[in-house]
């Protein structure tokens, strides 16, 4: 099964490359270079410039995503838990969620200027909602017969948490990461074109601005690896702590 | 007045701000060491009843005692099982049996082999690692009652417990709690809409109204005996139960 997942991404992988190539020797234009060309400048300015760019982008989805679960998290436990929470919170909730994040960038960077903590706390905002959301509904799906035996038992706050809540909410919470990182990356490449000569936006516009198409694509294809590295971490976290949900 | 088991003294169970009131006023002896079955029309207040005895819904008046002392989820061992079973889907069979050990901080080494013991038992323990999905409803009944049994609860309080089974897994399930039951005697309260179960399985039988009250308590001397299921005397016991049944049911 798992061998058989693996081989089949693999096979769309070739397959995403075979037409890439075609598109590529039909139009015959610098703007779309082979991929054989892409990924051996790739390999070449990987370890030069390239891995340092995507190391600043992965450490600012890192920070965002971090600062995202600490405080959301808590946060959706605590509107799903207790009723009065849900109540006082919910309407900021939801007056603040259909903003779109993205056009509080300008005032971000008035306030915190161009540096680190803007680019980080557009991708908080991003991932933030997603998971208060999830993990919030998540509980409010869980039925009350659940905990009416481990109330008798006198179960405490922690108990509740660790035996109910947390397994409880893993699965949604972690599909909302998943859901909220690709918005989350776009984001990220917008930001990184302002104010800063490091990160995956930067590389990619700069050899743009430059005229090198086969590094702007080596930046592209960087990217979007980095993008698939936290899918397919999320993934392997789903099942392995979701394995309750899979039918035999 | 306090004795030694459940005694339920003038409790009145309200929901909705005391808008809705499923049981009034209703005391209730369950001495230590024996089983009652409640039974009653569907609207009597039995499954809210034993919720609050449960210590899941507070009574609006009136003091539930167990062994003496007032009925405290957190100082006494309850162990509640609910029709569905109660086990946590995301842990596993062995896992779901410890829950009771480990809330009550009384896991080691002896609680482990004699979880073992129980599992061998009721013919769950090559199932041990799986989920509550992945077994069946007689099976996932079984490790609900290895529960609350390797706990050694001081009250035990089923709500239909073996309902949603088929007929042969039923009789099955009853003959293992029954055998549990003798080895622990744990103080037990158990709701059914079964009159052949409670006649198996309750020592006493207490018959609820449509208002939430008790309409007759009842010895029942079958308790235990499934021979004695073709005998006369049963039939009457049956049908008379099942008359005060549908008289509290049409008693609107």
């Amino acid at each position: 099964m798992k061998r058989k997942a693996i081989a089949s991404y693999f096979f769309a992988a070739a397959g995403i490359f075979v037409i890439w190539q075609i598109v590529a020797l039909l139009t015959h234009i610098p703007m779309i270079p082979s991929p054989i060309l892409v990924l051996e400048t790739l390999i070449d300015i990987f370890l030069s410039d390239i891995a340092i760019h995507a190391g600043y982008s992965f450490l600012r989805i890192i920070a965002g995503l971090l600062l995202a679960v600490v405080i959301g998290y808590p946060l959706g436990i605590m509107m799903g838990y207790f009723k009065k929470c849900d109540r006082f919170l919910s309407p900021f909730v939801y007056l603040t969620y259909p903003i779109p994040k993205i056009s509080l960038l300008p005032i971000i960077m008035l306030i915190l200027g161009v540096g680190e903590s803007a680019k980080i706390l557009m991708i908080f905002l991003i991932i933030v909602f997603q998971v208060v959301i999830a993990v919030r509904d998540g509980i409010r799906e869980i039925p009350k017969e659940t905990f009416f035996p481990l109330i008798s038992l006198g179960a405490s706050f922690k108990h509740f948490f660790f035996y109910v809540l947390w397994p409880a909410t893993l699965p949604k919470f972690l599909t909302a990461i998943r859901v909220a990182m690709a918005t989350a990356i776009s984001v990220l490449f917008f930001t990184e074109t302002f104010g800063t000569t490091y990160g995956m936006g930067y590389f990619i516009m700069d050899a743009w601005l430059r005229v090198n198409y086969l590094e702007m694509y080596a930046g592209i294809v960087a990217l979007s690896y980095i993008g698939l590295i936290i899918f397919c971490f999320i993934d392997f976290l789903e099942t392995l702590s979701c394995r309750w949900q899979k039918r035999r | 007045m306090t004795s030694d088991g459940i005694f339920v003294d003038r409790v009145t169970l309200s929901y909705d701000g005391g808008q809705v009131t499923p049981v009034e006023n209703i005391s209730l002896a369950i001495p230590k060491g024996t089983v009652l079955a409640m039974i009653g029309p569907s609207g009597s207040g039995k499954s809210t009843l034993l919720r609050g005895i449960a210590g899941i819904e507070k009574p609006a008046k009136g003091d539930i005692f167990l062994n003496g002392e007032k009925i405290s989820p957190k100082r006494q061992k309850i162990g509640f099982v609910p029709q569905n079973y109660g086990l946590l889907p995301w842990k596993s069979v062995e896992e779901n049996i410890l829950i009771g050990v480990r809330i009550k901080d009384s896991l080691n080494g002896d609680v482990l082999s004699k979880m073992n013991e129980f599992m061998e038992n009721l013919g769950i323990l090559e199932f041990r690692h799986r989920f509550p999905k992945e077994i069946s409803g007689g099976q996932q009944q079984r490790v609900s009652l290895a529960r609350a049994f390797l706990l050694n609860a001081d009250a035990l309080l089923m709500d239909e417990p073996f309902s949603a089974l088929d007929a042969i897994t039923r009789e099955e399930t009853q003959d293992v709690f029954l055998s549990l039951w003798k080895k622990q005697k744990i103080t037990t309260l158990f709701v059914t809409h079964d009159v052949e179960e409670a006649l198996y399985l309750g020592q006493r039988i207490v018959v609820l109204s449509n208002e939430g009250k008790i309409l007759r308590e009842l010895d029942n001397p079958f308790f235990g005996n499934r021979e004695d299921k073709l005998q006369e005397e049963f039939f009457k016991m049956r049908s008379k139960i099942r008359e005060l049944i549908q008289k509290a049911g049409s008693d609107k």
